[in-house]
């Protein structure tokens, strides 16, 4: 393990813990980003360069973009009241159960014999991982293609319902 | 330490985060977000697998992945549909104040 992959690792986890933290969205999201991008640059270190640029792709290129409009769209108006401070309990709560499962994870994780081979990555071209796509693992690619189609077209009639709130003489 | 156990562990850090998250938030985005960290957790422990774990067929780990962050997309896009519909309805975000779904 060289120094390279511990400062990804750290940088990760300390965008993703100061974004959740945060309580402007808009930062939240753009530190998100480099949480992912933290992530995409630990894949290539890993050797998965193609899940990589998959990461780059779906999640700092799209994903983030699609949060940003969301976090536009749902804006609070300027007349609406602050919304009130998240209560102590519920904190304590979500950061007793967090570190419970952190804990028995981490526990479970230096409990293991787990098998050291650090040797080469596995040899993986995208040359192979487009045969695989195609050859035994086509059907499930449909399927994931339909899946995106049918989520993606449920999506834009969610968010582009008109609203029934409208006054009945209204035009 | 293992390679394999330190990656193993920053993705529990990983879903921990996410986990925390999820739990104490009551934006709905954020609790999306920690949604989707979680699941970013699991795809970097397929990752350590591929890379350190036994070697078996070479191509497993990454199809997984793949076909995870593609399900993640739909998921995401989805779920920030639904807050924005939420949004409209009941002119706020908060999760405390969301406790009807009939239009």
């Amino acid at each position: 393990m060289n120094p390279a992959a511990l400062i990804i690792i750290v940088v990760l986890l300390a965008s993703a813990a100061v974004a959740l933290s945060l309580r402007n969205l808009v930062r939240a999201a753009l530190l998100l980003t480099v949480s992912w991008a933290g992530l995409a640059a630990f894949y290539l270190w890993a050797g998965a360069e193609f899940v990589a640029f998959a990461q780059v792709l779906v999640y700092v290129g799209a994903v983030s973009m699609v949060v940003l409009f969301a976090v536009l769209l749902t804006r609070p108006a300027p007349t609406d009241p602050p919304p009130p401070r998240a209560t102590y309990g519920r904190v304590l709560g979500a950061l007793l159960a967090g570190s419970a499962v952190g804990g028995l994870l981490c526990g479970a994780i230096l409990g293991t014999p787990l098998p050291s081979s650090p040797g080469a990555p596995p040899a993986l071209t995208v040359r192979e991982i487009g045969r695989q796509l195609m050859g035994v693992h086509a059907a499930a690619l449909l399927v994931a293609g339909v899946l995106l189609t049918v989520a993606l077209l449920g999506a834009i009639v969610l968010a582009a319902a008109p609203g029934r709130r409208r006054s009945p003489d209204a035009p | 330490m293992n390679p394999l156990q330190l990656c193993l562990l920053a993705s529990s850090g990983l879903f921990c985060i996410g986990l925390v998250a999820a739990l104490a938030r009551s934006n709905t985005i954020l609790v999306l977000l920690g949604l989707e960290l979680m699941l970013n957790a699991a795809n970097l422990n397929f990752i350590a697998f591929w890379r350190y774990g036994h070697p078996g067929a070479p191509a497993t780990g990454v199809i997984f992945v793949l076909f995870a962050i593609a399900v993640a997309a739909a998921e995401a896009a989805v779920g920030l549909a639904l807050i924005i519909a939420i949004s409209r309805h009941q002119r706020s975000i908060r999760l405390q104040e969301a406790v009807t779904l009939k239009g």
